[in-house]
């Protein structure tokens, strides 16, 4: 039964010295199942996706990632990681590195893969993204939005079997977020699981599986996406929604 | 003689000694960046004992000067039986004193480098190793540059305490100009000019590789 879930979290208690913020929160996703995670900021998303590959120690608590147990002894971290895609709120691309290097690097020296194979899987990815001819440009010459689908690439390049999204598009400004969210519901579209932290409703809406609503280092209320966003069954769900949506209302007055 | 006519009879003969001087001033250089790197790795990424061992080798030697350091090498070492000729001896003295300061200065490059740079590169699945190699040590290396220069033209400068111990150098050169003529003013305003002249063609040279190797599309610095 185990073998139908890609991530098995449990009990997780983690947090950063002495501060803690995951107060023992649990959280499932199914192979090719897409997950998003909601909830006010300093509620535990980030960190919970951060401890699903080891990114942050958990405390306490149980990590099962493609059927191998992480939170037991003499588990090879790296391989495990090489099998998940992990992209930041801040593209995190290597600035030194031209875009193809970002994409080709890791290949090469994580799953040794050969550099003319490598360099091929770079450019279908790129195309994968809507990037072309942008290979041998570095990425702060890039828009942000660029950067955040060269970083996307260059995560799926790695074949990852899970997708680890950590506000995808929350550095970006609004015109550039639609291109990322784009890209994003087309690798969606693919069957690879992927677990999302985001305030974008509408695209929670179109590219979830199902909708988790996190406060406080826990899971307050998860299901259907449907039922989650238009008809929440606790208040604290309710209240956070009707924020985000005022915000967003605000935010589309402003740039009219 | 007046001091123009001066120069121009001695300074050739002391800027002879520009070839010692960088060859000292290279070599030292050479083997500070050697013992720096593992200062910076045991101090940055090593278990407790090499961690203390590193911040200590870097107290102790930027707390005591240089020339006693060279003077320990050089005249104190042979007491316990430990010789070395005065070139060893000054590069020695040089080299281990500029790891200290280069340690330093790589240990506030990588420092410089953002978190979300190892993040990244450990959710690839890097090694420390790799991600040492080729994410934190080419960045680190362009922060540091500028110091690094710095610490190369303070280096040029003093090994003219070499000259002490018997290196015939562009200082030791102007002692015999000095001794020689009885116009000590003018001897080592020759020499002066010709650390100057060293001291500002490498810090240029720098500022081109620099820009030459400054990250596309990087705005500031």
């Amino acid at each position: 039964m185990s073998e139908d879930y890609i991530l098995i979290m449990e009990d997780i208690v983690a947090g950063y010295e002495g501060h803690k913020v995951l107060n023992g929160v649990s959280i499932r996703v199914r192979r090719g199942e897409r997950v998003v995670v909601m909830g006010p900021s300093g509620s535990g998303k980030s960190t919970l996706l951060k401890a699903a590959v080891l990114l942050v120690k958990p405390w306490s608590g149980r990590i099962v990632l493609d059927g191998e147990e992480l939170t037991g002894k003499g588990v090879d971290i790296r391989r495990v990681r090489a099998k998940t895609g992990f992209v930041f709120q801040s593209y995190n691309l290597f600035p030194h590195m031209t875009v193809l290097d970002n994409i080709v690097l890791p290949q090469v020296i994580v799953k040794k893969v050969s550099r003319e194979k490598a360099v091929e899987k770079a450019r279908q990815v790129l195309r994968e993204v809507g990037l072309e001819g942008v290979e041998h440009k570095y990425p702060l010459q890039l828009s942000g939005g660029q950067q955040q689908r060269v970083a996307i690439a260059r995560a799926l390049a790695m074949e990852p079997k899970i997708f680890f999204l950590d506000e995808p598009t929350s550095a970006l400004d609004p015109e550039l977020k639609e291109e990322v969210l784009n890209t994003l519901e087309k690798i969606a579209r693919e069957g690879i699981a992927m677990l999302i932290v985001t305030h974008e409703l509408d695209f929670a809406e179109d590219v979830a599986d199902r909708i988790v609503f996190m406060e406080n280092g826990v899971v307050v209320e998860e299901g259907d996406p449907h039922k989650v966003l238009y008809n929440p069954e606790k208040e604290r769900t309710r209240e956070f929604l009707r924020s985000i949506r005022r915000r967003r209302r605000a935010a589309q007055t402003l740039e009219k | 003689m007046g001091v123009f006519e001066f120069l121009i009879e001695y300074l050739p003969f002391i800027a002879q000694g520009s070839t010692v001087t960088l060859q000292l001033t290279l070599f030292s250089f050479a083997l500070g960046f050697a013992t720096a790197m593992p200062l910076v790795m045991a101090n940055l990424f090593g278990i407790l004992p090499f961690r203390l061992v590193s911040r200590s080798y870097v107290e102790v030697v930027r707390g005591t000067p240089l020339l006693v350091q060279l003077f320990l090498i050089y005249f104190g070492l042979p007491s316990i039986g430990v010789k070395f000729d005065a070139m060893t001896a000054s590069i020695l003295a040089l080299g281990l004193n500029s790891a200290a300061y280069q340690a330093e200065i790589f240990r506030a490059a990588i420092k410089g480098i953002p978190e979300s740079q190892f993040l990244a590169a450990e959710s690839l699945g890097f090694t420390k190793l790799q991600t040492f190699r080729y994410v934190v040590l080419p960045q680190a290396v362009r922060i540091a540059l500028p110091a690094l220069v710095n610490e190369f033209v303070t280096l040029i400068k003093e090994s003219a305490l070499a000259s002490i111990i018997g290196i015939v150098e562009i200082t030791r050169r102007a002692d015999y100009v000095a001794a020689y003529t009885f116009r000590a003013f003018e001897a080592y305003l020759a020499a002066a000019i010709i650390y100057f002249v060293l001291c500002y063609f490498f810090s240029y040279g720098a500022r081109y590789i620099e820009k030459k190797t400054r990250i596309p599309g990087y705005k500031g610095g």
